[in-house]
């Protein structure tokens, strides 16, 4: 008998009555009444207290910040993905303090610059989680899942249109149940531990800097 | 590099336990940790019917998991399977690891970079893969610093939790080569990043655990702070995932919750700066990702503690560490102490199903039942009833043994001696003559009374009995 049909034979019995939980009912039950500007308001908070910095910008706007949040940070390049209608955007602005390069290879071909020569990269988020501060990024072949994760600096895109209330919200909302991409990833803040004498120290492994530009509709007020 | 040794906590583990209650700095540091645990956790909960809602919701989800493990592997593997993720099934620690090895070897791996996992450490992963020739390094900072020290993690979630800042400075200098001593603990991650780094390149394998795996998208949800979990998944060319066989939920939207409870009950955080949801290998047109995914699912024990009703409330848990962090015993003695891989309350009722009764039976005694952890259980598992059910376990006569190691505390003279007192308190002839002879005999009640005069004066029988005083009264 195989190690599997073994496990499954000592797992038939007994059998125990349980019903299927309602986890619908209890988010109705404990989620909050609140509009979209103050579920935005609440996901800023939540990243702010995990070190996360959050700068208000719109589609017109953000290019400018971006360049400027480099030059300010001292930052050589940025990582862009290949194909995306935002790197395209940056790639148009031709900055010269600040080298551009695509995400186009294979990891294999170049991963020693990616893991020593980049400074920097950007992102798009494709929503985010107002109760944990959470951005949710679907990386794929135009943004791959390193992108978020090897570079020190992380810079991320998200339209505040698209935040949602908690985790079951995005997961009802956008069918998440219908199929889930190779990887799909909520990051809250920057890379951190507190392994050592719960000191809370940032950049253990990945980004030491998470900065969110937050997408408000053209001549907004936010 | 150092390997750990695995001890068996039947042997020693008063010896250790004492050894822990007499050094003054690791019992400070013990203590230091658990409260600023337990305050961190406080604060993640301020609503007491939110919380209590939300714990029940969270075990009538593990419950109704546990209640179709079967039908959900199933569920689960034909779906990761139809995703191009390579499932194995392993009955013992020495399958799962001829398992990994197996995949190994047929990659011509020389070392594996391993994310936090518990599991690893149950089946003794590092140690098997030293001994044909592969070097496993451990990533997660905690357990890279417990692996460079040649220790086991003293806690689930806080490998390094026994060790202070400067003894960590001390191993950094004294161990990797070229690092001077610094004990600014910004400083100590950067180096550790360093090294780590070069590691993630190297491995062909990357090993992780498996915080849940979900049945009807096929997918394995991780979570972590760091990064080193979602290295491990990412850079080496294969992926190793290894799970408990009881981690699996049926529905996506069974995440929500139970992610919920595991980063405020374990760490105090209303969610990890990582979720990682692994769907599958890298498809074709990808540039980055493992090639090849594979899933151990391990038993190990575990279906012993399914097939008894009482029991199978163990395999509920999500390994959140809340029951050792609130637990008077493990606060004092620590994690080493327990000599298992998981200890703490949750140590004491899962081990005896991993390792057997007889080998783990001490650590079910070692508890006051005072219920802290039943009370910030996130999944409500009611572990002193299990506790109290164990210690009966451990006392069982042979006919009525029902786990590995049932009866292994049962002597001899234990035996006689509840023998003598059944018979004894069942008669009132006997009863009256028995204690007649003590209150009369108390002269001859012996100074040394094993374990009760260790720290106690000797029982000694009162001259007169209850019944004698109140006929004095009565005159």
């Amino acid at each position: 008998m195989s190690a599997r049909e073994a496990i499954l034979g000592r797992l038939r019995a007994p059998q125990v009555e349980a019903s299927l939980p309602d986890v619908q009912a209890w988010y109705a039950a404990h989620r909050r009444a609140e509009n979209p500007s103050q579920r935005v308001s609440r996901l800023r908070q939540a990243l702010e207290a995990v070190h996360t910095e959050v700068h208000d910008t719109t589609n017109v706007g953000w290019p400018a910040l971006l360049l400027r949040l480099a030059a300010a940070k001292g930052l050589r390049n940025l990582l862009i993905g290949d194909g995306t209608a935002h790197g395209r955007r940056l790639e148009n602005c031709s900055p010269r303090e600040l080298q551009l390069h695509r995400y186009e290879q294979p990891i294999e071909a170049w991963r020693e610059f990616l893991f020593d020569g980049i400074d920097a990269s950007l992102t798009l988020a494709r929503s985010a989680i107002a109760e944990t501060g959470s951005l949710i990024l679907w990386p794929d072949h135009s943004e791959p899942r390193l992108m978020s994760l090897v570079p020190p600096v992380h810079f991320v895109l998200l339209d505040s249109s698209r935040v949602h209330a908690d985790l079951h919200a995005a997961i009802s909302a956008e069918g998440w149940d219908q199929g889930l991409p190779t990887n799909a990833l909520l990051i809250s803040g920057p890379s951190k531990t507190a392994d050592i004498q719960q000191t809370m120290a940032y950049g253990a492994h990945g980004p030491r800097e998470l900065v969110l530009l937050l997408l408000h509709p053209e001549g907004s007020q936010p | 590099m150092k390997q750990v040794i695995q001890i068996h906590p039947v042997d020693d583990f008063k010896q250790r336990s004492l050894g822990v209650l007499n050094d003054p700095a690791q019992r400070k540091n013990f203590r230091g940790a658990m409260d600023f645990l337990q305050s961190k956790r406080k604060g993640q909960f301020p609503d007491p019917d939110e919380r209590e809602s939300l714990r029940e919701l969270g075990a009538a989800i593990r419950r109704y998991s546990l209640a179709h493990l079967p039908s959900l592997l199933e569920q689960l593997e034909r779906n990761l399977t139809a995703q191009g993720v390579q499932v194995h099934w392993a009955q013992t620690p020495a399958e799962a690891n001829d398992i990994a090895l197996a995949i190994a070897r047929l990659a011509g791996a020389k070392s594996i970079v391993k994310g936090k996992s518990m599991v690893s450490e149950e089946i003794g992963f590092n140690h098997a893969m030293a001994e044909a020739g592969i070097e496993a390094f451990e990533s997660d900072m905690g357990e890279y610093i417990v692996q460079l020290a040649g220790e086991a993690p003293s806690h689930i979630i806080m490998p390094a939790i026994h060790k202070t800042r400067q003894q960590i400075a001390e191993l950094f200098a004294r161990e990797i080569p070229g690092v001077p001593y610094t004990d600014d603990v910004d400083g100590l991650i950067r180096i550790g990043r360093r090294v780590l780094r070069s590691k993630f390149a190297e491995a062909e394998i990357g090993l992780s655990g498996v915080n849940f795996a979900v049945a009807e998208t096929g997918t394995l949800c991780l979570v972590e702070n760091e990064g080193n979990g979602r290295m491990c998944t990412t850079v080496p060319r294969i992926h190793i995932a290894i799970t408990g066989i009881e981690r699996v939920v049926e529905k996506l939207e069974h995440l929500p919750p139970l992610l919920s409870l595991l980063s405020r009950s374990a760490t105090g955080q209303p969610v990890t700066t990582y979720v990682n949801l692994i769907s599958g290998p890298r498809k074709a047109h990808q540039l980055d990702g493992p090639e090849e995914v594979h899933l151990i699912l391990l038993d190990n024990g575990r279906t012993q503690a399914y097939a008894d009703e009482q029991l199978r409330a163990t395999l509920q848990c999500i390994r959140c560490g809340a029951c050792m962090n609130h637990c008077p015993v493990y606060a004092r003695i620590g994690g080493h102490a327990y000599g298992t891989t998981y200890p703490g309350p949750i140590g004491a009722i899962i081990s005896p199903h991993l390792l057997g009764l007889d080998s783990t039976y001490p650590l079910a005694f070692a508890s006051t039942l005072c219920g802290a952890c039943v009370e910030v259980c996130p999944v409500k598992i009611p572990i002193t009833d299990i506790l109290v059910r164990l210690r009966n376990e451990a006392m069982a006569r042979p006919e009525e043994a029902n786990l590995r190691g049932s009866g292994a505390a049962r002597s001899v003279i234990g035996t006689a001696i509840w023998a003598v007192w059944s018979q004894i308190y069942g008669r009132l002839g006997m009863y009256k003559l028995a204690s007649w002879f003590m209150s009369r005999g108390r002269a001859l009640s012996p100074t040394e009374q094993g374990a009760w005069t260790r720290s106690r004066t000797p029982l000694i029988p009162a001259p007169k009995r209850l019944r004698d005083l109140l006929k004095d009264r009565q005159k």
